[in-house]
């Protein structure tokens, strides 16, 4: 065993015969172990940096220029004129684009209404397959199916049954009667939103009620007998037991959703075309990037994403805190 | 009218299994309808039937073949795979450090991981593409190689990090006292048990880097080079006059069979790893 000389000097200072001593060794152990964890991981960083970090300060750099997406080499520092600017008494600038404002709006709306939804079906999904019953295995399969599915092969498909003439959905609306005249599902800015919600909802309620199902089965069932033998009722032992225990596991799926949510763009992308009633914040940013390929602002509407993002991820991980250190000070 | 217990067991079973044929139904209805659909040419896409009335290959052929589908199956087979593969390699030995080795700022690293999984692709979508013109990987699936592997890193590093915190100290130990190096217990002692975890992550890694569009999207602008989220995005009908429905609802199917079979053989073990990350953590 090759001892690393530097990390065996302070104690060989401290401790005159360097062999014997054991705390001493011990840290030399530790200490080894250590470096040579960085050393495993720096492969990792080095790549998270150089791919992430990297083109992260990029972004920001070229959100204050005028670069072009075909000439990136070529720019002028512009300074916040990518933001807002005010020539002539009007202002200019992603903050001043009514568009960006409204793909705010739209994600927004799109993350509360589908993870809302998802953490509602979610459960109730959960409750059931928590329940014992012949056939649970296909019922599992069966879920994972719209999980499993590609989100662009998502959107085509419901692209399709939402087609005005010829799609399943109004198909079968108008045999029940709900609707009397076929709905244009995905042309119809107040109707394209939820089109867009439903095939979301669809696609990834099976990812909640798995993670909720993980935590109810860890629930102790005696917990329940106990609560039965003193007569509460399903919905006292579902709000009193099953809440509160599934609650960590919940706040961290939820957490988990709404940061997919806010960052959507291919179903959207893929199943209305971007337009103007659905886009998104990602969608915005990448269409003044590529599609109209001004690259400095793009990257400022991506700076903002980024910005909007990671306020609402601070937000969620401070009241996280905030209640685990609640509920450490009750323990 | 007072129910007897065992009436009452039987309204909730009755109610159970309803309501389990109603959700199997939902879940699995669309990717049927995808399947009828693409077995329908001319006319009869728009029957709207419910059960299969025709069977047209015609449509997976031309899917396959003319409009490109079968090269960017292979494509992104090669994208995924070799991403992932990296991937693995470089957070194995990540996560073993994080998970089995204190050392400071392990704490900070691992926060670090987690915001870099939340981050929205977007915000580094120009930087990228700068970058990924620099290193002369613009249009070739190489560019997509690169990202696909450090996008996944973060998921794939925290996972391993839930696997291997959840092992017994004493199989290390053991190795310890013995003077083995961290290599050996990594590559002799946790590599092998790590199997089954190794399987399941890579497989959901796998699975995202097959279906990521954004960067995909970007980054290949040749026919040839993409992969099967983008072509089937991008497919249109050969004239205007005609509905391409038949062509896309097969290609899709096509792209889709492949995971479905994959998850249905690793279920137990896909939940096990989608849940780890969470419940734990």
């Amino acid at each position: 065993m090759t001892h690393n000389s530097e990390s065996l000097l302070p104690s060989a200072a401290v401790a005159p015969p360097p062999t014997a001593s054991a705390p001493g060794r011990k840290r030399s152990l530790q200490q080894r172990r250590a470096r040579a964890a960085w050393v495993l991981v720096a492969p990792a960083l080095i790549l998270l940096f150089a791919v992430a970090g990297w083109p992260l300060l990029r972004t920001l750099f070229y959100s204050f220029t005028d670069a072009a997406m075909d000439t990136p080499e070529e720019y002028n520092f512009v300074g916040l004129a990518n933001y807002l600017d005010f020539a002539d008494g009007e202002r200019f600038g992603v903050l001043a684009d009514p568009l960006w404002w409204q793909a705010v709006g739209n994600t927004l709306w799109f993350t509360a209404c589908s993870v809302s939804l998802e953490l509602f079906f979610g459960m109730l999904l959960a409750l059931l397959m928590n329940e014992k019953f012949r056939g649970q295995g296909l019922v599992r399969a069966a879920i994972l199916v719209p999980w499993a599915i590609p989100t662009i092969v998502t959107a085509k498909m419901w692209g399709w049954m939402f087609h005005d003439q010829y799609g399943v959905i109004n198909d079968l609306l108008l045999r029940v009667g709900l609707i009397e005249t076929p709905l244009a599902w995905i042309a119809e800015p107040t109707l394209s939103m939820w089109a867009v919600v439903i095939a979301d909802v669809w696609k990834t309620v099976p990812f909640m009620a798995l993670m909720l199902l993980a935590a109810l089965q860890m629930i102790p069932s005696d917990l329940y007998e106990a609560a039965r033998v003193d007569g509460a009722t399903a919905w006292q032992r579902f709000r009193r037991i099953t809440l509160p225990l599934i609650m960590p596991a919940m706040i961290v799926a939820l957490i988990f959703r709404v940061m997919d949510a806010l960052r959507v763009f291919d179903l959207i992308y893929v199943l209305t075309s971007n337009s103007e009633a659905t886009i998104s914040i990602s969608g915005y940013a990448r269409e003044q990037m590529v599609s109209f390929q001004e690259m400095g602002v793009g990257s400022a509407a991506s700076v903002l994403v980024f910005m909007m993002v990671a306020g609402i991820a601070a937000c969620f991980l401070w009241i996280n805190r905030f209640s685990h250190e609640g509920k450490e000070a009750r323990e | 009218m007072k129910l007897t217990r065992q009436q009452r067991e039987l309204g909730t079973k009755f109610w159970i299994y309803l309501a389990a044929l109603v959700v199997s139904v939902i879940c699995v209805f669309p990717f049927y309808n995808a399947i009828l659909t693409s077995l329908r040419t001319g006319q009869d896409l728009f029957l709207t039937s419910y059960l299969p009335t025709t069977f047209h290959w015609e449509n997976y052929v031309s899917a396959l073949g003319e409009n490109g589908v079968g090269r960017s199956l292979l494509n992104s087979f090669l994208v995924a795979t070799i991403a992932v593969g990296i991937c693995l390699l470089v957070s194995i030995t990540a996560a073993f450090a994080l998970a089995r080795v204190r050392f400071r700022g392990r704490k900070y690293i691992l926060f670090t991981i987690l915001c870099v999984s939340m981050f929205p692709q977007v915000a580094v979508l120009s930087g990228m593409f700068e970058l990924v013109r620099f290193l002369g990987l613009y249009d070739s699936i190489g560019s997509l190689i690169l990202s696909y592997t450090t996008f996944s890193l973060p998921f794939t590093v925290w996972v391993l990090t839930t696997f291997m915190r959840s092992l017994p100290v004493e199989l290390e130990e053991a190795a310890i006292v013995d003077g083995a190096s961290l290599w050996v217990i990594i590559t002799k002692i946790f590599a092998p048990i790590m199997g089954p975890s190794l399987v399941t992550t890579g497989l959901l890694a796998f699975i995202g880097a097959w279906n990521e569009f954004m960067f995909a999207l970007t980054f290949i602008i040749s026919n040839e080079n993409r992969t099967v989220p983008v072509a089937i995005g991008m497919l249109q009908g050969t004239s205007q006059y005609e509905l391409p429905w038949g062509h896309i609802m097969a290609a899709s199917v096509v792209v889709t069979i492949p995971i479905i079979v994959l998850v249905l053989i690793f279920q137990k073990r896909i939940v096990s790893g989608l849940t780890a990350g969470a419940v734990k953590g």
